[in-house]
């Protein structure tokens, strides 16, 4: 049996969950912040091939805007939220009141990356807080690492943990949207939790389903 | 008329081999490392996109040997030889392993693309395969192509011209 065919229908629903009040919690902070409606997409969890895993969020060779955060604790893993980068210099400019900006010119960059930061900060800090208090696990994010680079490149790092024990991920993913942007039907932010290999016994010990069943 | 030149399409722990005019390309290499062994007068030429350094590392009986840099490049030089490569001819060209996120203190996993670069090089010259070129390490992701009929190998990276080595 592989490490990805041992996974029960009920087993990734509690993913789902686990991705649903994260993702959950981190749209109200974003709404606040940006003092903006957002919606959140139910959330998903697959089971993937590699490449499958890196073009999730569009091409492996397509550039994002990424905030990855190590967590530590009780259950060890990784997580990413992930914008495009128009998405993210929109971020930015509500947040900041400069119009102007985007991440290609070098003048605004300092007060956008520190923007960018802090929305990931946020962001990933109410996601992990909520996995916290919903697990009664200890967890402790890293300070989060702001990379604005080819998708491939960075996703593919939150499967290495994983990968000296499946080819295949397993990826929970929710997506958020701004309705108020009308110019296009596309999702604007996703995030990835990754949790290492060993840490799945223990988040499904402590939401009450059997590790092995 | 032209001729479409073929492009064959690296993936992640994955291996290609082409005896033709068809390129070979992998996408987005972070920590990865992407490896062309080629021989120039075949025009003959394989290539690996690895993961992680060694195979000792896998956690369960069987895997798959194009995740890992020591058995990938034994898989390479194997079919490039069955191909009609001679091993005497026979070039190496690398690529990535870049350090994308830097925390403190530095895990063992955050070091992998240096630790996959040394793996590689070590793998190489076991064999007694020389590295013609190489653009490693740094903190950004690339992107491949390697042109079998002029041995260049074509590396973007995000924000700057494309470079040939």
């Amino acid at each position: 049996m592989t490490f990805s065919d041992q996974f029960s229908d009920v087993q990734l629903d509690v993913l789902k969950e686990v991705g649903n009040i994260g993702a959950g919690h981190a749209a109200t902070a974003l709404s606040h912040l940006l003092e903006r409606k957002i919606e959140m997409f139910v959330p998903s969890v697959q089971l993937a091939d590699f490449d499958e895993v890196v073009e999730l969020s569009g091409s492996a060779e397509e550039v994002v805007v990424s905030v990855f955060l190590k967590i530590e604790g009780d259950a060890p893993g990784g997580m990413f939220f992930i914008l495009p980068p128009v998405q993210a210099e929109r971020f930015v400019r509500i947040m900041t009141g400069d119009d102007s900006f985007t991440i290609h010119h070098s003048d605004s960059m300092e007060i956008g990356v520190s923007a960018l930061k802090e929305l990931g900060n946020i962001l990933s800090g109410s996601y992990l807080t909520a996995l916290a208090d919903f697990t009664q696990l200890t967890l402790y994010p890293s300070v989060p690492s702001l990379n604005i680079d080819m998708a491939g490149a960075i996703l593919s790092f939150g499967l290495l943990e994983l990968s000296v024990v499946s080819d295949q991920g397993i990826v929970i993913e929710t997506c958020l949207r701004d309705p108020s942007d009308e110019t296009k039907e596309s999702v604007e932010g996703h995030f990835f939790l990754f949790p290492d290999p060993d840490s799945y016994g223990t988040l499904f010990k402590a939401l009450g389903v059997s590790a092995y069943d | 008329m032209t001729k479409m030149i073929q492009m064959i399409k690296v993936g992640i722990a994955d291996l290609k081999v082409t005896k033709s005019s068809e390129k070979l390309r992998t996408s987005g290499l972070g920590s990865c490392v992407g490896i062309v062994l080629y021989d120039g007068s075949l025009q003959a030429a394989g290539m690996a996109h690895i993961m992680l350094p060694d195979s000792s590392l896998a956690r369960k009986g069987e895997f798959n040997r194009s995740k890992y840099a020591d058995t990938a490049i034994e898989d390479l030089f194997i079919k490039l030889r069955r191909a009609g490569a001679d091993s005497f001819r026979l070039k190496a060209k690398i690529a990535g392993g870049a350090q994308m996120f830097q925390f403190t203190p530095a895990s063992e996993m955050m070091r992998i693309g240096p630790r996959n670069v040394e793996a590689v090089t070590k793998k190489l010259t076991s064999l007694r395969i020389p590295i013609e070129a190489q653009d490693v390490g740094g903190q950004s992701g690339r992107t491949i192509e390697f042109n079998p009929l002029t041995s260049n190998l074509h590396i973007k990276t995000v924000n700057k011209e494309e470079i040939i080595i």
